[in-house]
């Protein structure tokens, strides 16, 4: 077989960049995945900190209106597009081919598209801070506000905008056919669909949503790119057209985004907790079936955003959205009872997926208050909204995020990662994002509305948000050991060895980094924790006469 | 057990990622990818149509009146739009023989048929663009209010997709003319055909709806 290996010598005429940037190898394309969206995650931190710089105090001091309109749109855009959706892929790239026991994606040239596509989007963004005006109609960009005329966003900016969520669109439509190629036809001997890791589940069932979902927003965008640019009347009432429907096609996709930007990070936590519980995850198939109807539910709830307008059906839409509530129910029993009675080894990976479930536990809680109509009403684009979705979006997926990287590191680098920097970072990031989200509940109560540049001095907002400023900051600050636990270990962390968790699946079967064809050997597959059964499948070589259900399968 | 782990033998995978073959038998990758794509275009287009439905909806009457003819909006089918849309549909057949023929292995009729359909996707987007300039001279535009956005908007995006069909099928007939398929390897025929199809359907949607489809008068007219 080593006739077949190029000499060493022959890899010398590529350097390390052409190879990188030519790759098609999954690992190294979810690698980059992760390094771009941690590149965006940082720029709509800052533009976050200019946002909480401004409300510190009454009165404007950094920024006109027209700015931190601008701050606020630009940062969620970043955040949403560029950060949580493809920091995500960039996980399920990274995992999914190697959970399943595959060698690659099913198209690794198009999973290269889907990767180039998120850097070229992101310029496009920052490219609309010079054309004089960036896109500052928020990041739903709303018809009128987000047309030219007469009020709304002028210049080439908010069209930049439209360009660039389109093709961070087209990278999502494209990750998902590929996701779901790569699940249901690549999958190693004995890997059936109920022996797949969680995290494959919530990648599949995130692809389904992104590749029903995302056609329509993109639908939407270039609807709004003809009114803006070509003279159309979708949304033009004064042409017979109907402001209205933006919000319907947007949100069309939108809601179902959401779960697009929680759900891997729910299969994240959900790999993390058996591990470092070390239990199986307690009701595998009702997790299963759960994420399958978040997934179904999560299209019939997209215009409790548009409660207010008085343009949709309400009981129908607030029934909805009480429902998608009883999956979720089901999987936070999944979780904690995976934890009962558990040998919980308290490691920063752990750490995070507790932060995931006690802070996604908050944003579901005020969620629900939002679901009923009436109370909708009182706190619709007050702070309580922007409490809410932060709770969900990075109480949830930034939290699992993090757990994510805690956990994978060792294998995409071969390094462990600090566990006392880490910890560090937890407690930072913890008690940073609860001082930064936890007082707007209060200040949207009091009547706070979103979106605002400036407010009363006498509107008795002052002391919460200057303690939501230094929570921002105190956020901010917790990026610092994390960067710094990255540089130290990459030069000279501690080796991590194949398996430095005592992982359950097939990723630790591989060296670490993995090959670039995965897997040399297989282990056999006859439950979700293969590993599991090849590290425990001897115990009690007698006893497997005995018992051999319990000893080979656990659900 | 007394082996706890095996070597990955070709019969396991595919020792390329992606190739189209799968030993294990089965819906073959590109296909299925070209499936799971075609639903994510029919999302796209269920946007478009769903923009139309509501205009349409909220319109006192369809079609409405062009602000600057004073005179309802009007689209003729003779003499452009109806040969266009037979031969659309019977491109539709001329594909599913070639790849009938490419299945029995008959790459002189699988050419053929392919040509032949790559020729009418061209045809029939010379006849659009005929069209739309002649609908321009009417004074129908991009910028006439729902009724000349809407029309626009589907008819182009449809006619968009025409275009990359014609670009696939150039492909295939430029590879099928280098020899490259056979009656075992053909999946990029089996999956631009599948494409090809769904451009049509859409198209039988879209003429019925625009053309067919009758419209509202004003109420108490």
């Amino acid at each position: 077989m080593a006739t077949t290996a190029l000499h060493p010598a022959a890899r010398t005429y590529r350097s390390t960049l052409y190879e990188w940037v030519t790759t098609t190898d999954h690992k190294k394309i979810g690698v980059m995945y992760l390094i771009n969206s941690f590149i965006f995650f940082f720029i709509g931190g800052l533009l976050a900190l200019g946002v909480r710089s401004e409300l510190a105090q009454p009165g404007l001091q950094f920024v006109t209106d027209q700015v931190y309109n601008e701050l606020f749109t630009m940062h969620a855009t970043f955040m949403i597009f560029l950060f949580i959706i493809p920091i995500l892929a960039g996980f399920g790239n990274f995992i999914v081919p190697l959970h399943i026991g595959a060698p690659d994606v099913a198209f690794p040239r198009i999973n290269a598209l889907s990767l180039w596509l998120l850097p070229m989007a992101g310029l496009l963004l920052l490219l609309s801070f010079f054309t004089g005006q960036a896109p500052a109609a928020g990041w739903t960009s709303y018809s009128p506000l987000a047309q030219d005329r007469p009020l709304g966003s002028v210049g080439p900016g908010q069209d930049l905008w439209i360009v660039a969520v389109v093709l961070v669109g087209t990278s999502s439509i494209l990750g998902a056919v590929n996701f779901l190629v790569t699940i249901f036809k690549m999958r190693a001997p004995g890997m059936t669909l109920f022996r797949m890791p969680i995290m494959v589940w919530t990648v599949l069932v995130t692809s389904v949503l992104g590749l029903l979902a995302t056609p329509v927003l993109t639908s939407a965008l270039i609807m709004l790119f003809i009114d803006r640019n070509f003279g159309g009347a979708f949304f033009d009432p004064r042409n017979g057209g109907d402001a209205i429907l933006y919000q319907n096609v947007f949100w069309f996709y939108s809601h179902p985004a959401v779960y697009i930007m929680v759900l891997p990070a729910m299969g994240i936590i959900s790999e993390v907790l058996p591990v470092f519980s070390r239990k199986p995850l307690f009701g595998y198939k009702a997790f299963v079936f759960a994420t399958a109807a978040i997934g179904a539910l999560g299209f019939s709830v997209w215009a409790h955003h548009m409660f207010t307008t008085g343009a949709v059906y309400l009981p129908f839409f607030s029934l909805m959205t009480f429902l998608i509530a009883v999956p979720t129910g089901v999987k936070m029993f999944n979780w904690i009872f995976t934890m009962w009675r558990g040998q919980l080894v308290l490691s920063t990976p752990l750490l995070f997926a507790l932060g995931f479930l006690s802070m996604f536990l908050i944003g579901g809680i005020n969620g629900a208050f939002s679901a009923a109509v009436p109370v909708d009403f009182a706190l619709h684009d007050t702070y309580w909204v922007v409490a809410h979705l932060h709770y969900v979006l990075f109480g949830g997926s930034v939290f699992g995020v993090m757990a994510g990287l805690y956990y994978w590191f060792p294998k995409m680098t071969g390094r462990m990662l600090s566990e006392g920097l880490g910890k560090i970072q937890f407690v930072l990031m913890f008690i940073g994002f609860n001082l930064t989200f936890f007082p707007m509940h209060q200040l949207g109560l009091a009547g706070m509305p979103r979106r605002i540049a400036d407010y009363s001095s006498t509107a008795g907002w002052n002391d919460l948000n200057l303690l939501a400023t230094i929570g921002g900051f105190t956020i901010a600050a917790s990026m610092i050991p994390l960067l710094w636990n990255i540089f130290v270990s990459l030069r000279s962390g501690k080796p991590a060895g194949d398996d430095p968790w005592e992982g359950n699946t097939l990723e630790w079967a591989t060296t670490s980094p993995p090959p670039p064809y995965n897997f040399d050997h297989l282990p056999e597959i006859r439950s979700e924790r293969p590993l599991f059964d090849q590290r425990h499948g001897h115990a009690a070589p007698a006893a497997t006469a005995v018992v051999p259900q319990s000893a080979s399968t656990s659900h | 057990m007394a082996t706890d782990s095996h070597a990955l033998t070709p019969q396991d995978h595919s020792p390329v990622a992606g190739l189209a073959h799968d030993e294990r038998g089965g819906i073959s990758n590109v296909v299925l990818g070209m499936l799971l794509f075609i639903t994510s275009e029919v999302m796209f287009f269920a946007g478009l149509f769903a923009a139309y439905f509501n205009v349409r909806a909220n319109a006192p009457q369809w079609p409405p009146i062009n602000a600057e003819t004073g005179e309802a909006f009007h689209l003729e089918i003779l003499p452009l739009v109806g040969p266009a849309t037979v031969l659309l549909i019977l491109s539709s057949f001329t594909c599913q023989f070639a790849v009938w023929a490419i299945r029995r292995g008959d790459r002189t009729a699988f050419l053929r048929n392919i040509g032949v359909t790559f020729a009418i996707g061209v045809t029939f987007l010379i006849m659009q663009g005929i069209d739309y300039t002649i609908l321009y001279s009417e004074g129908v535009t991009l910028g006439s209010g729902t009724f000349g956005t809407t029309y626009f908007t589907l008819t182009g995006f449809h006619g968009a997709h025409v275009f990359g069909g014609a670009i696939m099928l150039g492909v295939v007939l430029y590879r099928g003319l280098a020899g490259q398929f056979s009656a075992r390897h053909h999946d990029a025929v089996e999956a631009v055909s599948l494409y090809w199809h769904f451009v049509d359907v859409v198209w039988i949607l879209l003429f019925s709806l625009l053309y067919l489809l009758p419209g509202k008068s004003p109420a108490g007219v």
